[in-house]
C-alpha cells in the first residue's frame, strides 16, 4: 500500500528535505499550492547536509543583531570570484549574493533562530549569521514550520528516478517501505543534495582510493535524482570528478561526523604518510584553502592516510579534537601506536628537526618560521618535534561535496541538453551550486545558494501549476 | 570522588561538545566549556551545575543518539548532579537520603506531619485544638511560640550549616579559590542571573520542550516557584521582626506585609510547582535522568502542600479548623527544612556556586 500522500494530487512535488527543498516547499505552500516533499532519511537523520552546517553568508549593509558589521553584495562578490577562481556564472553569482540580503530575515519568519556573534565564531563573525544550535535546530524550526503549514511530508521514501516525457516532469519513482510507488505532480523541484555518500560514483572519478574516503554529511546524498535528471537529458554543469575535501580525524564515522571530526593542527605538525614520510609543505600559507587542500594530499597517500605529529609545545594551540591524540614520550613509540614505520618516521623527524632555522614563532599568523635543507620544506610555524609527550592523529579525506550539478538559469528551471529548459522542472540546493561553485568554497555559500534559489523554484512551481 | 562512569560520560560528552562548540548560544555551559581543552572531575561537575537542563543543546545535536557519539548533554549533566548532591551532603551519613529519595522525604514528612498534628492533640486537648480562636496570638492557644519557633528553625538553622558546609566543599572541587567565593562582584552577577534564571532561556527563546518546541513555560514556571519561595521566606522574616521588634502578635491583618507578602509567596509555590509537574509529565524523557524524578516530583509536592496547607489555614484561621490546618502546616513545613539538605533544594545551592564560578570566568 503506497501512503496515502502519493496517490492525492499535489501541485508541487518536492525531492529532499534540505534547506533547499524547505525554502521551495514553504514558498511554494505560501503561494497557495499543495506540497508533497518526498524525503529519503528518517525522523532522526532528515535534512541532509543541511542538518551539520552551522551559518549563513548572506549580503548586508550594516551590523544586525547576529552579524558584527558591513558584508555588502560587492565583497561577498570579490569573495567568491577569488575562491572560485572565476570558474562560475558571473551573472547567476550575482543574482544570487544580491538576492540574499533577505536570506535571514526570510529563515526569521519561518521560525528559524539565529545566536549573536560570539567568541568561537570562527572569524565570520562579521559575514555570516550563525544559527542558534546550528543545523540541526535549523531543520528542527523548518520542519515546524513545514507542519504548521500543511506541507505533507513522506520520510523514508527515496526517489529511485525521475520519468520523462520529452522536457516534461511526469512522475518520481518512489521508494517506501520496500516498495516502488509511482508519484504524479505538475510540478518538481529538485532539491535531493549532491552524491557525495555515494562512493560507487566517486570512483567513477577518483578510482578505488575512493572506498577510503569518508563522508562529512548524510548517508543519504547518493545523487539517485541528479543521475536520473542526466539520463533523461538534463545538461550537466560542474567538474564530474571534483569534490570539495577535507582533513578529517582517520577515526572519524564513514558517514554523518560532521564539524567536529576536523583536524585543524596540520600547521602546527609534521605530517607523514605510513611509510614514515613527509609529502607537502605543512606550513604552507593558503588560508583559509589549507583545510580544502590537505584532504585531496591525503587520499593521494599510501592506503590514503596520514599522521599529524607535534609534540607537547603545540597543544592548545588549535581547536580541541573529538578523539584524544595518540601520545608516547617517544617518536618510536608514537610510531609504532599510528602503525608507522618507526625507523622512517624517526629519521624524517630527525632531518626536520636539524633543518628547523631559528625564528619567532607565532601561531596566529604566518610567522617565517621555516626549514632549510630538507624536502618538502615547510614555509611557516616550523618547529623542532622535540618536547616528549608526542601526539599523533591520523588523518583522512572527509569528503563534503560534490561540484556535478544541473545548470540553471535565474528561475532555477533546469536546462535540457538541447539548451532549453525543461517545462516544469526546477532545481536548488547543492544540486545546482556548481553554477556558482565551479570550484573552491567560501563558508557559508551553500545555505545562501539554497535558499535563494529555493525560494524561487517554490514561486515558480506553484504558479506554474496554479495556472 | 572516585571516577564514576557519570563523570566518565560527561568527560566524554564534552569532549565532543568542544570540538563542535555549535550549542554556544544556549547557555552559559558553552562558553565556559571554551575556556578549557580538557576536563577533569571538577571541571564537569562545575559545568554540570551550570547546565539549566533547557534541552536545547540535545535537541539541537546532529550527535545525539542514534548517531554514534551518542551525544546528550542534558542527561549527562543531569546524572552528574544527582552524584553532585550525593556526595556533598552532609554529614556524610545521609548520602543513602539520595537513593530513593522522593520515598524517604515523603515519609520523613508525613512521619513529622503525624507527629506534630497528634502531639498537638495529645498535649492540648481536642477541645482547644478543635475550638475557635480568634484576635492577638490566637495561634499560640493552639501551639505555643516558643515551641513553633525552635521547632522551626533548629532543623532550619541545621539546613544553611549544611548548605554552607556542601558549597564550600563543592567551591574547593570545582577549582574555586576559597577568598572568591564571596566576591561581591561576582556573587551579584550570579544572584542576577539566578533572579532572573537567565539560563532558562535558551538563547532568549526559553526550553525545549515537550520537544524541540522552544517555550518560556518551564522558565516562568520556574520563577514563580522560586519568588513564590522567597516572598515565603521573607513574610516569615518579616513576621519574625514584628513579633520581636515590635512586640506585634499574629495573626496580623489581611493586609498587613507578611500577609501579603506570603499569600503571593503561596500562590506562587502552588501554580509554580503545578506548571512544572505539568511540564514534567508532557516531557519527552530522552534528555532527562528519570531515576530522579522521584526527588523532583517529592519537593514539588512538599512546596505545593505547604503553599496549600498556608493559604488554607489565612482562610480558615477564625474557623474551628485552625487548629489542626495550623499543626499540619508545621509538620509540613518541618518536613521540608529536615530534608533541605537531602532533597531537591540542595540544586539552589550547588547551582549558585556554579553561576559565582561562571561570574568569575566571564571576567577573566
Ligand atoms: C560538516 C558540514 C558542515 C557544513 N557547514 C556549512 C555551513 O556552515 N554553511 C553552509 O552554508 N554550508 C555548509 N555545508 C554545506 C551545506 O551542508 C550544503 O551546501 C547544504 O546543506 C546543501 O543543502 P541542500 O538542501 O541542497 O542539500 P541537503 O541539505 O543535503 O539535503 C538533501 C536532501 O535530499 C534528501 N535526499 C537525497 N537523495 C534523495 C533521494 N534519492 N530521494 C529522496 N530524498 C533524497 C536528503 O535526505 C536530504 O533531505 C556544510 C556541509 C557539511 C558536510
Ligand atoms: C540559585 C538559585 C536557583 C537556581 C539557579 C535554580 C535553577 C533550577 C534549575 C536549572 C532547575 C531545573 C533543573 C533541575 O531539575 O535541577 C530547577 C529545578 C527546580 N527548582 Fe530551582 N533554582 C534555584 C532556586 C530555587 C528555589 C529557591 C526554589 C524554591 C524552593 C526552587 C525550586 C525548584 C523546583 C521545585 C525545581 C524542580 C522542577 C522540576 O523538577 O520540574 N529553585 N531549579
Ligand atoms: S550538544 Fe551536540 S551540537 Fe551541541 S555542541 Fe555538543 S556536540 Fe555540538
Ligand atoms: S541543556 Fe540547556 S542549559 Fe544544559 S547544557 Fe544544554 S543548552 Fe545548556
Amino acid at each position: 500500500m503506497p501512503p496515502e500522500e502519493f496517490t492525492r494530487p499535489h501541485d508541487v512535488l518536492v525531492l529532499g528535505a534540505g534547506n533547499a527543498a524547505m525554502s521551495a516547499a514553504l514558498t511554494a505552500r505560501a503561494r497557495g499550492a499543495s506540497v508533497l516533499m518526498i524525503e529519503s532519511a528518517n525522523r532522526d537523520i532528515r535534512g541532509g547536509n543541511s542538518r551539520h552546517v552551522r551559518n549563513i553568508r548572506y549580503s548586508h549593509n550594516a551590523a544586525t543583531d547576529f552579524v558584527t558589521g558591513r558584508y555588502d553584495a560587492d565583497e561577498y562578490f570579490k569573495d567568491l570570484m577569488r575562491v572560485t577562481d572565476g570558474n562560475t556564472n558571473e551573472d547567476l553569482m550575482r543574482f544570487m549574493i544580491d538576492a540574499s540580503e533577505d536570506c535571514v530575515d526570510w529563515m526569521l519568519a519561518q521560525g528559524i533562530k539565529f545566536q549573536p556573534p560570539l567568541s568561537g565564531t570562527l572569524g565570520l563573525a562579521r559575514t555570516n549569521a550563525f544559527f542558534l544550535g546550528g543545523g540541526k535546530a535549523m531543520m528542527n524550526s523548518y520542519f515546524k514550520a513545514a507542519e504548521k503549514a500543511g506541507i505533507d511530508i513522506v520520510y523514508e521514501a527515496e526517489v529511485e528516478s525521475i520519468e520523462m516525457d520529452g522536457s516534461r516532469f511526469q512522475a518520481a519513482m518512489v521508494r517506501h517501505d520496500g516498495e516502488l510507488h509511482r508519484v504524479e505532480a505538475r510540478t518538481v523541484v529538485l532539491a535531493s543534495g549532491g552524491f557525495e555518500a555515494n562512493i560507487d560514483w566517486l570512483k567513477e572519478g577518483w578510482g578505488d582510493i575512493a572506498e577510503n574516503f569518508l563522508v562529512r554529511g548524510s548517508p543519504m546524498n547518493t545523487g539517485k535524482v541528479l543521475r536520473s535528471m542526466l539520463d533523461n537529458g538534463a545538461k550537466p554543469i560542474g567538474a564530474p570528478d571534483q569534490c570539495h575535501a577535507v582533513a578529517i580525524d582517520g577515526r572519524a564515522p564513514k558517514f554523518d561526523g560532521g564539524i567536529s571530526t576536523r583536524i585543524d593542527c596540520v600547521i602546527f605538525s609534521v605530517v607523514v604518510n605510513k611509510n614514515g614520510e613527509r609529502f607537502y609543505d605543512e606550513g604552507e600559507d593558503i588560508w583559509p584553502k589549507r583545510y580544502a587542500i590537505w584532504g585531496r594530499l591525503v587520499a593521494k597517500q599510501p592506503d590514503q592516510v596520514a599522521y599529524a605529529v607535534i609534540d607537547s609545545k603545540s597543544m592548545g594551540l588549535f581547536m580541541p579534537t573529538v578523539y584524544e591524540p595518540f601520545q608516547s614520550d617517544t617518536l618510536a613509540g608514537l610510531a609504532e601506536q599510528l602503525g608507522v614505520d618507526a625507523a622512517t618516521m624517526e629519521k624524517t623527524i630527525q632531518d626536520f628537526n636539524a633543518a628547523v632555522q631559528p625564528g619567532d614563532f607565532n601561531a596566529t599568523e604566518p610567522d617565517g618560521c621555516h626549514t632549510e635543507g630538507v624536502e618538502p620544506k615547510k614555509s611557516n610555524w616550523a618547529r623542532k618535534i622535540d618536547t616528549p609527550p608526542y601526539y599523533g592523529y591520523p588523518v583522512r579525506m572527509g569528503i563534503t561535496f560534490t561540484y556535478l550539478g544541473l545548470e540553471v538559469n535565474r528561475r532555477a528551471q533546469v536546462f535540457m541538453n538541447d539548451g532549453k529548459p525543461a517545462e516544469n522542472i526546477w532545481a536548488a540546493g547543492e544540486i545546482m551550486a556548481g553554477n556558482i561553485l565551479g570550484q573552491g568554497y567560501a563558508g557559508g555559500t551553500g545555505m545562501a545558494i539554497g535558499n535563494v534559489f529555493g525560494r524561487i523554484a517554490g514561486e515558480e512551481a506553484a504558479r506554474h501549476a496554479r495556472n | 570522588m572516585p571516577e564514576t562512569e557519570t563523570l566518565q560520560e560527561a568527560k566524554r560528552v564534552m569532549q565532543i561538545c568542544n570540538a563542535c562548540r555549535y550549542c554556544e548560544g544556549y547557555c552559559a555551559v558553552f562558553p565556559a566549556m571554551n575556556k578549557r581543552l580538557t576536563f577533569s572531575d571538577g571541571d564537569v561537575t562545575y559545568l554540570a551545575n551550570l547546565c539549566h537542563g533547557c534541552q536545547g543543546c540535545y535537541y539541537a545535536c546532529q550527535y545525539a543518539p542514534p548517531h554514534e557519539f551518542a551525544v546528550n548533554v542534558p542527561k549527562a549533566f543531569a546524572e552528574l548532579r544527582a552524584e553532585t548532591y550525593r556526595d556533598y551532603a552532609w554529614p556524610g551519613i545521609f548520602k543513602g537520603l539520595f537513593e530513593g529519595n522522593g520515598k524517604w522525604v515523603a515519609l520523613i514528612t508525613l512521619v513529622l506531619t503525624i507527629a506534630v498534628t497528634a502531639g498537638v492533640f495529645m498535649v492540648q486537648g481536642a477541645d482547644v485544638v478543635a475550638g475557635v480562636h480568634t484576635g492577638t496570638g490566637a495561634f499560640y492557644k493552639v501551639i505555643p511560640h516558643d515551641v513553633i519557633v525552635y521547632l522551626a528553625s533548629a532543623p532550619f538553622l541545621f539546613a544553611g550549616l549544611a548548605f554552607i558546609v556542601g558549597l564550600v566543599t563543592f567551591w574547593r572541587d570545582i577549582g574555586g579559590k576559597p577568598g572568591e567565593l564571596l566576591h561581591p562582584g561576582a556573587l551579584a552577577q550570579a544572584l542576577k542571573d539566578a533572579g532572573q534564571m537567565k539560563y532558562m532561556s535558551g538563547g532568549g527563546h526559553g526550553c525545549n520542550y515537550p520537544n524541540d518546541n522552544f517555550s518560556m513555560g518551564r522558565r516562568h514556571a520556574h520563577q514563580m516557584t522560586m519568588w513564590g519561595f522567597l516572598l515565603c521566606f521573607a513574610a516569615t522574616s518579616v513576621a519574625t521582626l514584628y513579633h520581636y521588634a515590635f512586640g506585634w502578635e499574629a495573626p496580623y491583618d489581611y493586609f498587613s506585609i507578611p500577609v501579603i507578602l506570603g499569600t503571593l509567596g503561596g500562590i506562587g509555590i502552588v501554580i509554580g510547582p503545578i506548571g512544572l509537574l505539568m511540564i514534567k509529565k508532557k516531557a519527552d524523557p530522552a534528555p532527562q535522568d528519570t531515576k530522579r524524578t522521584g526527588m523532583d516530583v517529592a519537593f514539588l509536592w512538599l512546596l505545593m502542600l505547604t503553599g496549600i496547607t498556608g493559604l488554607a489555614l489565612l482562610a480558615l484561621r477564625e474557623t474551628a479548623a485552625m487548629g489542626t490546618l495550623l499543626a499540619v502546616h508545621l509538620g509540613i513545613v518541618l518536613g521540608m527544612f529536615v530534608t533541605f539538605p537531602y532533597g531537591k533544594m540542595v540544586h539552589a545551592v550547588y547551582r549558585l556556586g556554579a553561576l559565582i564560578k561562571f561570574a568569575h570566568e566571564r571576567r577573566s
